[in-house]
């Protein structure tokens, strides 16, 4: 999910990132208590609707729930089993609303906005010590990171598999680990090639 | 003009830069040598990112062990690895990097992107992830992000390493129409000999210093 803003226009990528943070931490925290199943239902639909608002392919919608289908239907099991099946569908609606709404927020906004707006609001801990700056820059180091990193075990695998092992943690950890801190050590020169400025 | 005044430089026992003295104040200037030769050292040193053992490196007089943040703002460094220099997960957004370390007013941050994108044809990929971007137009985007600073001086370590021909040959074109002063750190033969001057290193030594023709041929003669 992380890191893929799909630019379009539309009212919700218009929203300024701060709004949408807010609403999606309220709505979150409401759906939790939503005992309800047709006001989650609602909500459900809802969320549909905000991704059509959003001019965001259903199938969008729905790659953002496929990688978490098994915890979902493991939850919904424990539920229905130990509780009811009705507890079941309310814990697996809540979860999808959550997703979807998170999935939304990510995909309508650009992470440097996000990024921004995470800045502004941990400035009001500055007094404490803490330095949005370097939080906000972690973070946006976080997710521009994630596909390079997954770039990397695949290659290490393939080295290891043109070698002839076939599973072994070792044989990927080290060298993963290796290149990892090289690389720590090449993007902080790169920050400072690039004149950023931690205070 | 970037000066280096008898520089030394050592990592732990290991010397890598044996008394280097050089003046540099052509548009193009490349420096090539083996591995291990101290290229890459000479190359961070020129905008601060290493700040000499012994001796000093001025950059429009300005030494870099004084003032490094204000040498940095004159040199802009590209990486050989791009995905090693690309800070923010989508294009516009990168090259917006710098910007907002300038603490510039949003509409300029705004236009400066803009005119970076057009320049190096990256508009119509402002808003993809970088990580989707091919090798060139990923070290494409790391040098729109380094030159919309707009540096009097932009050092390139080894810029075409990890391309393919095609791509060596469109950055080969970009930086030679940089009108910005460029000193090229390479193995690449082919884009060492677009240089007004080319020095040769080995050993943490200048061995040659010449014209292209001349100085290549000196280093391919240590190099047999």
């Amino acid at each position: 999910m992380l890191g893929l803003y799909l630019h379009r226009e539309s009212p919700v990528h218009a929203l300024p990132a701060g709004w949408k943070l807010l609403a999606l931490a309220v709505s979150a925290t409401a759906a939790f208590f939503v005992s309800d199943l047709a006001v989650l239902g609602a909500a459900l639909a809802a969320c549909v609707l905000l991704f059509v608002a959003a001019r965001l392919p259903l199938r969008v919608a729905i790659d953002q729930l496929r990688p978490l289908l098994p915890v979902l239907l493991l939850f919904f099991a424990v539920q229905a089993a130990f509780v009811s099946w009705q507890a079941g569908c309310l814990m697996v609606g809540r979860f999808a609303v959550l997703v979807l709404l998170a999935g939304l927020v990510t995909l309508t906004t650009r992470a440097s906005d996000m990024i921004d707006t995470l800045e502004r609001a941990l400035g009001v801990f500055r007094p404490l010590g803490v330095n949005a700056g370097k939080v906000s820059l972690m973070l946006a180091l976080t997710i521009r990171l994630i596909p390079v990193l997954v770039d990397l075990v695949q290659e290490i695998r393939m080295a290891q598999r043109a070698r002839g092992v076939e599973r072994s943690p070792m044989a990927l950890l080290v060298p993963l680990m290796v290149k990892t801190l090289r690389m720590a050590d090449n993007l902080s020169d790169a920050l400072e090639a690039r004149g950023y400025d931690p205070h | 003009m970037i000066e280096l005044r008898n520089v030394r430089h050592r990592y732990g026992e290991r010397e890598v830069l044996r008394g280097i003295d050089l003046t540099l104040t052509e548009r193009r200037v490349a420096v090539v040598g083996s591995n291990g030769s101290g290229k890459s050292t000479l190359a961070r040193l020129l905008n601060g990112l290493l700040v000499p053992t012994e001796g000093q490196v001025l950059v429009d007089g300005i030494d870099t062990r004084k003032d490094a943040r204000a040498v940095r703002r004159r040199v802009g460094f590209v990486f050989q690895d791009p995905d090693m220099q690309i800070v923010y997960p989508t294009v516009e957004e990168d090259v917006a990097f710098g910007l907002k370390n300038l603490r510039l007013p949003r509409d300029e941050i705004a236009r400066r992107v803009d005119a970076a994108l057009a320049r190096f044809d990256l508009t119509e990929h402002r808003t993809w992830p970088a990580h989707l971007l091919s090798g060139g137009q990923k070290q494409l985007l790391a040098i729109a992000s380094v030159l919309v600073l707009d540096p009097a001086y932009v050092v390139f370590d080894e810029p075409t390493t990890l391309l393919d021909l095609r791509n060596c040959r469109r950055i080969a074109q970009v930086i030679r129409d940089l009108p910005e002063t460029a000193i090229l750190v390479s193995h690449d033969l082919d884009l060492v000999a677009q240089a007004e001057r080319v020095i040769v290193l080995d050993e943490g030594r200048v061995v040659a210093d010449d014209a292209p023709a001349p100085a290549l041929a000196a280093y391919v003669a240590r190099m047999s």
